[in-house]
C-alpha cells in the first residue's frame, strides 16, 4: 500500500503544473461547498443565537396569522390581543411564569438639546426577564408603575448614547417623550444588531400602560411574550394559549385563527427557511463544478494512460496483475482528488472569513461540512479515475510494450 | 530425464489483423530442459519474438500446447499469467524496457512490487543491491537509465530479470544494439549465471554470439529448420582476454 501510495506520487510529481490544474475544478468546486455551507450555517447560527437571546423557554404570541393574510397579516396585522385576553391567559394557563404583553410607538425623545426618533416598547414588569435584557445600571420599573401608569423607562445603550454621549449613565436622568417627562430607571445592556440589521439597543422600554395612554393611544396589544416554566411543557403551554385565545376570540371549529403562537424553535425555522434555498442554490452550483472537475480528472488520466502505456506493459511483463495496475492509478486519481479537495478545503477557510470581514456575512465552517467535503473529493477520484484505471488495467501486456 | 522447463507440442500462433491472417509460428515443437542455454536464431520475421513471448507466459497459444515446468499455460487465465511471470521467468527485453526517470535499483525491484506474498521494502531493496551486483553495477544503483550506457541500461535489466530468482531467464536479442566488447561481457554474464543453473533461452542474430550457448534452434518461416549443439563453444573470459590483447597490439603499433 505505501509502495503504491509512492509511486502515484511520483507519478504526480513529475507533471506538478498539470496535476495543479487537473485539480482546480476540484479545488473550485471544494472551495465553493466549504464557503456556501458556511454561509448558510453562519446565518443559521446567527438567527438561533438571536433566536435564543430572546429568551428561555419563550412562546411569542403574535396579533394576526399568516395562513390567512400571508406576510403582511402576520406582521402588519392590527393589533388585537386585548387586555382582558392578557388577563386570562396569566391567569388560567398553568406552567406560565411570566407574561409580558408588547404595543409599540414611534417617538421622539429629547433630553438637554439632543433628540431623536426611537422606538418604544410598552411591556410590563416581566418582560425585562421575559425577554433577557440585563442592567448595566439602574433596575427595572415595578408593578406599581405599570398599575398607575407612571412616567418611568428603560433606555437601550444605542439610544442613552445619542443623547447623553458615550459611557454616561443616564439613570435618573429625565427624558422627554412626545413632550412628556419620563424619569429613566434602567440601562439596558447592549444586545447588539440583529440579523436583519436592526440596532436592538435603539430602544426606550416603558410600562405598556405609560405607552397606551399618553404614546399610541392603541387599546389593543399586539404581541405577547410567554416564558413557560421548562422546556418539557412548552408544546402543552402553547396549547393551551391557542384554546385560551380561540375561545375568548369566538373562533368557530374549521375557522382560522386571528392569532399566532410561536415557540422558539418555529421562529428559527422560519427565519432559517431563506437560508435553506440559499444552501441549496449554493451547494448546486458547487456540485457542477465538481463533476465539472471531476471530468477534468478523468481526462488527464485517460492521457496519462496512454503517454503511459509502456510503463503499463513493462509492469505487467514483470508479473503485475490487471487489479495492481488497476489501483496504481486510481490511487493517483484519488490523490489528486483528495489533494485538490484539502487545497479547496483551505481556501474555503480562508475566504469564509474574509466574506465576512469585507460583506458582514455570517460564516461558519462546520466539522461536518469539512469531513462531507473531504469525502466529496475521494468519492469523484474514485468514480472519474475508475474508468481511465480499468482501461490501464485491461491493456495487453504485448500490446502494451509494443505501443511506441 | 526430469520435467523440461519449456515444453512445446505443435505450438501454432496466429495473428488477425484485419482481413489479413499471419503464421508467425506454424507448429514448433520444442523441449527445454533444466540448465539448457538455448539460442534461438532465424531471419527477421521468422516468428522468434512471437515464440518469446509465449514462453515469457505474455501471450498464449493459438493452438498447441506450451507446458513451463510442467503445467499448460494456454489454460491459465490474466492473473495467473501474470504470477508466472512474476515467480518463475526472468525477461531481458531487445529494448531494455526499463522505467525512464526511474533509478536502476528501483527498476530492479519493480518485479517485487508484485510478488505474493509480499517482500518488505528493506528486503526488496538488498535483493535489488545483490542483483545489481551480480551484473557489476552496484556502483551505479542511483543511476537512471537516461544516465547509463546501453551496455549498462541491459546489465540492469538483467538483474530486473534475476531479482526474483527465476527458473528461466528469457532475452530477447540481449546484445542487439551493444559494441562486440559489450556483448561478450553480457554473454559472459549468462555463462556465469547458466553454470549455476539458471535455463536460459536467448534470441540472437549473430552467430558468434549463438557460440556462447551450449544449444542453437534455428527458425525460418515460423518453424525450426535446424535444432543443433554447439561444437567448439566460445567463453566468454577467454574471449574477453583475447580481445584486449588485440585491442593492446593495436595501441603497441
Ligand atoms: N501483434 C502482431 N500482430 C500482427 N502480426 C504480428 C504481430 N506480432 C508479430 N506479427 C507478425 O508475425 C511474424 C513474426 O514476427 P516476430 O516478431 O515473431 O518475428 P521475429 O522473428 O522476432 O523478427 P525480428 O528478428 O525482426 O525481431 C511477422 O510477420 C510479424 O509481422
Ligand atoms: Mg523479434
Amino acid at each position: 500500500m505505501f509502495a503504491v501510495l509512492r509511486i502515484a506520487l511520483r507519478a504526480l510529481r513529475r507533471n506538478i503544473l498539470r496535476s495543479f490544474l487537473t485539480m482546480l475544478g476540484i479545488i473550485v468546486g471544494i472551495a465553493a461547498v466549504i464557503v456556501g455551507v458556511s454561509m448558510g450555517t453562519g446565518a443559521k447560527a446567527e438567527v438561533d443565537k438571536q433566536i435564543a437571546g430572546m429568551g428561555q423557554n419563550l412562546l411569542v404570541v403574535m396579533s394576526g396569522n399568516m395562513a390567512r393574510g400571508g406576510v403582511r397579516g402576520g406582521f402588519g396585522a392590527a393589533p388585537n390581543i386585548s387586555p382582558a385576553d392578557y388577563e386570562a391567559l396569566r391567569r388560567e394557563i398553568p406552567g406560565v411564569v411570566a407574561v409580558s404583553p408588547e404595543v409599540r410607538a414611534n417617538a421622539q425623545i429629547a433630553a438637554g438639546n439632543q433628540n431623536s426618533f426611537v422606538q418604544v416598547s410598552g411591556v410590563s414588569s416581566d418582560y425585562a426577564s421575559v425577554r433577557s435584557w440585563q442592567f448595566r445600571s439602574g433596575a427595572n420599573f415595578t408593578e406599581g408603575d405599570v398599575r398607575n401608569a407612571n412616567k418611568v423607562c428603560l433606555i437601550g445603550t444605542t439610544t442613552a448614547k445619542t443623547l447623553f454621549g458615550e459611557g454616561v449613565d443616564p439613570v435618573g436622568q429625565i427624558v422627554r417623550i412626545k413632550n412628556a417627562p419620563f424619569t429613566i430607571m434602567g440601562w439596558l445592556a447592549p444586545k447588539g444588531v440583529n440579523s436583519f440589521g436592526q440596532d436592538q439597543d435603539d430602544i426606550v422600554i416603558m410600562p405598556y400602560t405609560s405607552a397606551m395612554k399618553r404614546l399610541s393611544g392603541d387599546t389593543m396589544f399586539r404581541s405577547l411574550s410567554v416564558q413557560a416554566e421548562g422546556p418539557a411543557i412548552i408544546a402543552d403551554v402553547q396549547t393551551n394559549i391557542y384554546e385560551l385565545l380561540r375561545q375568548r376570540h369566538k373562533i368557530q371549529p374549521g375557522r382560522d385563527d386571528d392569532f399566532m403562537v410561536r415557540n422558539q424553535q418555529e421562529m428559527s425555522d422560519f427565519f432559517n427557511a431563506n437560508n435553506r434555498i440559499m444552501t441549496i442554490l449554493i451547494g448546486f452550483f458547487a456540485g457542477i463544478s465538481l463533476v465539472v472537475g471531476g471530468i477534468g480528472i478523468m481526462n488527464i488520466m485517460l492521457v496519462s494512460v496512454t503517454e503511459r502505456t509502456r510503463e503499463i506493459g513493462i509492469r505487467l511483463a514483470v508479473g503485475a496483475r490487471g487489479r495492481d495496475v488497476l489501483k496504481q492509478f486510481l490511487t493517483e486519481a484519488v490523490l489528486l482528488s483528495i489533494a485538490g479537495g484539502g487545497m479547496g478545503i483551505a481556501t474555503g477557510f480562508w475566504l469564509a472569513p474574509l466574506l465576512t470581514k469585507y460583506f458582514q456575512f455570517p460564516t461558519l465552517i462546520s466539522n461536518d461540512s469539512v469531513i462531507m467535503a473531504f469525502t466529496v473529493s475521494a468519492v469523484i477520484g474514485i468514480v472519474f479515475g475508475f474508468f481511465p484505471a480499468l482501461k490501464a488495467a485491461r491493456l495487453d501486456p504485448i500490446d502494451a510494450l509494443r505501443f511506441e | 530425464m526430469s520435467v523440461p522447463v519449456i515444453q512445446l507440442e505443435d505450438f501454432r500462433k496466429t495473428y488477425i489483423t484485419g482481413e489479413v491472417e499471419v503464421k508467425a509460428v506454424r507448429g514448433v515443437s520444442l523441449s527445454i530442459q533444466p540448465g539448457e542455454f538455448v539460442a534461438i536464431m532465424g531471419a527477421s520475421g521468422s516468428g522468434k519474438s512471437t515464440m518469446m513471448n509465449t514462453l515469457g507466459c505474455l501471450d498464449r497459444p493459438t493452438s498447441g500446447k506450451f507446458l513451463l515446468d510442467g503445467v499448460n499455460v494456454g489454460e491459465l487465465n490474466r492473473d495467473e499469467l501474470a504470477d508466472l511471470r512474476n515467480r518463475k521467468i526472468g525477461f531481458v527485453f531487445q529494448g531494455f524496457n526499463l522505467l525512464a526517470r526511474t533509478s536502476a535499483v528501483e527498476n530492479v525491484e519493480l518485479p517485487m512490487l508484485y510478488s505474493r506474498p509480499p517482500i518488505p521494502a528493506a528486503e526488496q531493496r538488498q535483493r535489488a543491491m545483490e542483483s545489481l551486483a551480480l551484473v557489476g553495477l552496484a556502483k551505479r544503483y542511483d543511476h537512471t537509465p537516461s544516465q547509463l550506457s546501453g551496455g549498462q541500461q541491459q546489465r540492469v535489466a538483467i538483474a530486473r530479470g534475476l531479482v526474483n530468482r527465476p527458473k528461466l531467464l528469457l532475452a530477447d536479442e540481449p546484445t542487439g544494439n551493444l559494441d562486440s566488447r559489450t556483448s561478450i561481457e553480457i554473454m559472459g554474464i549468462f555463462q556465469e549465471l547458466n553454470d549455476k543453473g539458471i535455463t536460459i533461452v536467448m534470441v540472437t542474430h549473430e552467430l558468434d554470439i549463438a557460440r556462447y550457448c551450449r544449444r542453437v534452434v534455428v527458425m525460418r518461416d515460423g518453424l525450426v529448420r535446424s535444432d543443433e549443439l554447439v561444437k567448439d563453444r566460445f567463453l566468454a573470459s577467454e574471449e574477453l582476454a583475447k580481445l584486449d590483447a588485440e585491442q593492446k597490439a593495436v595501441q603497441l603499433t
